[in-house]
């Protein structure tokens, strides 16, 4: 028996029809072809679908969709603005914080999150920010050295 | 002016807006109209017996397309290496494992597909497994393959020099035993793929490998097509660490599926499935012993392996001789004797991992190193000092050491590190160790015997003359293979990056071996050289012709051409190109001639230019059994020194800080380098810290998931200090050689050493958690009480 549910996504309102058992991963990915958001293991593990709902990183593999019903999504694919990278995405980008980049969606919304609420936050504080997102590649060192440049440039921005 | 324009910068990676704006598509997110998804079903017992398979309650289950086991699929017999052939897709007459594939199905959609394999009915006469590998050799054990008595998959026996009489004329042998614990890669995108048969009988598989050429062959031969009529195309990957270097049973089912139902089929491992699936770093037991002299001078090593394979080879038979042969290097020995087993039992086939077969004899060594400094009386910085090869040495087995930066990457973790204030002088709980290693720059041989080319390389210029278009079988999966032959085709045609596009990991452009042996820099590096100078040179030539002068007068760099350093009189070309181009928005300007046309010119005289390079590396290696595996065309080596905290009454490990110095011949990238430096050192420290497959009495997994199997995270990772130690590499492409594994060697030893320093424990068995070191800080006192 599938629900009606209505909720933003990126700032744009999606209607949908889910079954009870749907995840809001697989809404976003299957249903809206929103393949930015990663599957890594779907148990909440690996924080690859990180996603940012009423303005906090939620694993999307553990939220069902109908729990979304209602709520303002932002997915990856919402940062960038008309194709001017987020400053978070410059960051990733410049300071090699991406190898893979299987990972980067959900660390990138992960670290965008703690910005929101923290916009200069030490290093301990972005370590314990993005520990939920795990990633084999860089050993983090160039994600946190993104997420202090992000954290400049974000606040630089506001300043002047 | 610096030697290189584009070579030997930080320039960002070209896939990095892509992949940080979610645009990049890897296997799983890509999906054709009417395809069908995939589903497969997976021995529940660790050996046994199969009676009866029987899958007509699937086949009736709505929504079913086609179930495939060893019936229909055949038992052709594959693996890695053709000397060990010892899988068949599916089981037929045993499952050896739990895990085993059986049979697999394509249904419309996934649930329906996993649905029908539970309605599949197997019968088993389950036979007595065996899960240890020391239980494994024993008389009477459980035999798992018919073929290899006493479950023995692969032995190497080598000596070089005369070991016993060497360990006679030593000062001092001491002797050490080191144990670890089975990894998983956990790379954190599971292996997806998505197959396609068109209706003239060829098949399309877009899939999450490190190897579409090793790939495609496989698959030609298991599913009896000719290797033209396969084409195996990469998308992005999120990552491989070696598992995913080799064709997996799911990207066999699912062009078997597709071939049966003429729909195109999508399959993904669940995370549970990807540490079924495994191939991922053996368990290693290791005894070795090191003879030396008073003064500390190194003399002979003796070295015995055993290996936990698994149920099937895999890369198994490479790995069990690179155990042996990397100790050959980065320090002098006379003599070195090696022996080595590798094990069946009935668990998930161990294959290549990041620092394939070396890691963990490494770990042992450099242990043992520290162990002999100490009863020497030695710094192990100055007994490592003392030992080390330089450039030009050749090791007791045959290994040449083309280029060796050991020395400065020693003396840049030294330094770095403040190592002479902090040796020695640290309080209890406090320490600080020191390891080094070397590694491959891609593996001499294919991993099947052949005369290949190991890459080929064509570039394709526009036809405007502005853009450069690599194409390359090679395999983006993260490290930035793509970047580094940007930047290499960059450097050599004389233009800018932005001018150059990438279009790799297809079967369909070029031959390329793939990402694994750390090989692509160099190897691909080398054929995108030659495929981007045959191009300049034929540039050269048509201006020589037009200009009137010698060829060799001309020079490119940052997308300008120069005639004896000079803009010279190339105004009746530029007219000409404008002219051939009116009501274009970006007419060439500027003082100079640019790349832009003169490579229009020589399209005009000869139409579509392209360019090819290949390389393969010259014959290396001894004429012993095995000496194939160790050679190389050249080797990276790396120091690391780690400082570390223990709490003495909890066991309670934390790593402070991380000194890293690779030699990586000219870095091409400087960012990408720091970065696999970074990210081997994080590796090593899960396997030395927390990382372990564990396994219950009846060979079923217990913590196949990444909540329970522990990978570092941000918080586990201390600030890395990354130095990067550029020696000049004669046989790499503008002397450049491997970072991606090296860089891994030292890490799991120098934490140790750490250890040892910190606590006066020392650990010969991975991983090190608090109850470990708790355990041995609790045998310690009570051996000194006593």
């Amino acid at each position: 028996m599938k629900t009606i549910i209505n909720l933003i996504v990126n700032d744009q309102p999606v209607e949908a029809a889910v079954e009870p058992n749907r995840t809001l991963l697989q809404l976003l990915r299957e249903d809206l072809g929103l393949t930015g958001t990663k599957h890594g293991c779907g148990l909440g593990d690996c924080g690859a679908c990180t996603i940012i709902m009423d303005g906090q990183p939620v694993n999307s593999c553990l939220v069902l969709a109908v729990q979304a019903n209602g709520r303002e999504v932002l997915t990856i694919e919402g940062l960038a603005d008309n194709g001017k990278l987020h400053p978070i995405q410059q960051a990733f980008v410049d300071n090699g914080a991406i190898q893979c980049g299987f990972c980067t969606p959900g660390m990138i919304l992960s670290a965008k999150a703690l910005l929101d609420e923290n916009p200069r936050p030490t290093e301990n504080e972005i370590r314990t920010a993005i520990s939920g997102n795990l990633c084999r590649c860089t050993g983090y060192q160039k994600i946190v050295e993104a997420v202090q440049e992000a954290a400049k440039s974000i606040d630089g921005t506001e300043v002047s | 002016m610096s030697e290189f324009s584009v070579i030997n910068t930080r320039a960002p990676r070209l896939d990095g807006p892509a992949k940080a704006t979610g645009k990049a598509k890897y296997a799983d997110d890509l999906s054709i109209p009417g395809m069908l998804h995939g589903a497969i079903l997976q021995s529940p017992i660790a050996h046994g017996r199969i009676l009866h398979i029987d899958t007509s309650r699937a086949l009736k289950l709505p929504g079913v397309k086609a179930v495939v086991t060893a019936k229909e699929a055949g038992l052709i017999k594959y693996g890695v290496s053709p000397a060990r052939y010892d899988e068949t897709l599916y089981a037929h007459d045993k499952v050896r494992y739990v895990g085993d594939e059986i049979a697999a199905v394509a249904a419309v959609d996934p649930a329906t597909a996993q649905e029908a394999t539970g309605l599949i009915k197997v019968d088993y006469e389950e036979l007595p497994a065996v899960f240890d590998m020391f239980e494994a050799m024993k008389e009477g054990a459980p035999l798992i393959h018919d073929e290899f008595p006493g479950n023995m998959n692969a032995e190497v026996h080598q000596e070089f020099s005369d070991t016993d009489g060497a360990m006679a004329a030593c000062d001092l042998v001491v002797d050490h035993t080191f144990l670890n614990k089975r990894q998983d890669a956990a790379f954190i995108e599971p292996h997806s793929c998505l197959a396609v048969f068109d209706s003239d009988g060829r098949l399309t598989l877009h899939t999450s490998t490190q190897v579409p050429h090793y790939v495609m062959r496989t698959l030609a031969m298991v599913l009896r097509i000719p290797v033209g009529n396969v084409r195996v195309v990469k998308p992005y990957v999120g990552g491989g660490f070696g598992p995913k270097c080799e064709a997996t049973p799911l990207e066999m089912s699912a062009a078997f599926l597709a071939r049966m139902t003429g729909k195109p089929v999508k399959m993904t491992y669940s995370r549970e499935q990807v540490f079924l699936h495994s191939r991922a770093r053996h368990q290693f037991y290791a005894e070795m012993s090191l003879g030396v002299m008073k003064d500390g001078t190194m003399v002979a090593v003796r070295n015995k392996a055993i290996l936990d394979g698994g149920a099937y080879t895999s890369f198994g038979i490479a790995t069990v001789y690179y155990s042996g042969s990397l100790l050959g290097g980065p320090y002098n020995l006379k003599a070195m004797k090696y022996d080595g087993y590798r094990v069946y039992t009935n668990k998930p086939a161990c294959g290549a991992q990041r620092g394939h077969g070396g890691v963990v004899h490494r770990a042992a060594f450099e242990q043992l190193i520290d162990l002999t400094a100490e009863k020497l009386g030695i710094d192990p910085v100055e007994i490592r000092l003392k030992n080390i090869m330089q450039a030009g040495d050749i090791t007791v087995n045959d290994l040449n050491m083309s280029s060796l930066g050991m020395k400065e990457c020693i003396e840049a973790v030294r330094d770095g590190s403040d190592w002479k204030n902090k040796k020695g002088k640290l309080p209890k709980g406090k320490g600080i160790g020191m390891a080094c290693g070397f590694f491959v720059s891609g593996a001499g041989y294919p991993i099947y015997r052949s005369d290949t080319y190991h890459s080929t390389v064509v570039i394709k210029m526009s036809e405007d003359g502005g853009t450069a278009t690599v194409l390359t079988g090679s395999a983006e999966i993260g490290q930035g293979s793509d970047t580094i032959v940007a930047m290499i085709a960059a450097e050599t045609l004389g233009i800018t990056l932005d001018n150059v596009r990438v279009v790799s990991g297809d079967t369909d452009l070029s031959v390329d071996l793939g990402a694994y042996s750390s090989r692509q820099t160099l190897m691909t590096g080398h054929a995108t050289k030659e495929a981007a100078e045959q191009i300049r040179t034929r540039i050269a030539e048509v201006l020589s012709e037009e200009m009137g002068c010698e060829p060799s007068s001309i020079t490119f760099r940052d997308g300008i051409v120069m005639f004896d350093g000079k803009p010279g009189n190339f105004e009746k070309l530029r007219s000409s190109y404008i002219k051939e181009h009116r009501g274009w928005t970006d007419p060439p300007t500027g003082d100079y001639l640019t790349f832009r046309e003169a490579a229009r010119l020589a399209y005009l005289k000869g139409g579509t230019m392209v360019g090819t390079g290949k390389y393969k590396p010259p014959k290396l290696g001894g004429a012993y059994k095995g000496a194939a595996v160790g050679t190389s065309p050249a080797y990276g080596c790396s120091a690391q020194i780690v400082e570390v905290s223990v709490d003495m009454d909890t066991g309670e490990i934390t790593i402070d800080k991380m000194t890293d110095a690779h030699d990586c011949g000219l870095a091409i990238n400087r960012t990408l380098v720091e970065g696999q430096m970074q990210g081997s050192l994080s590796m090593g420290l899960g396997e030395c810290l927390f990382e372990e497959v564990k396994f219950d009495s009846r060979g079923r997994i217990l913590n196949p998931s990444l909540g329970e199997y522990r990978i570092p995270t941000s918080l586990d990772m201390p600030s890395v200090k990354s130095i990067i130690v550029e020696s000049r590499e004669p046989n790499g492409p503008y002397g450049a050689k491997e970072v991606g594994e090296g860089a891994i060697m030292p890490t799991i030893p120098a934490i140790l050493n750490a250890l040892y320093d910190a606590t006066g424990a020392r650990i010969n068995e991975l991983p090190v958690t608090s109850e470990r070191l708790y355990l041995a800080l609790q045998k310690n006192k009570t051996e000194q009480n006593l």
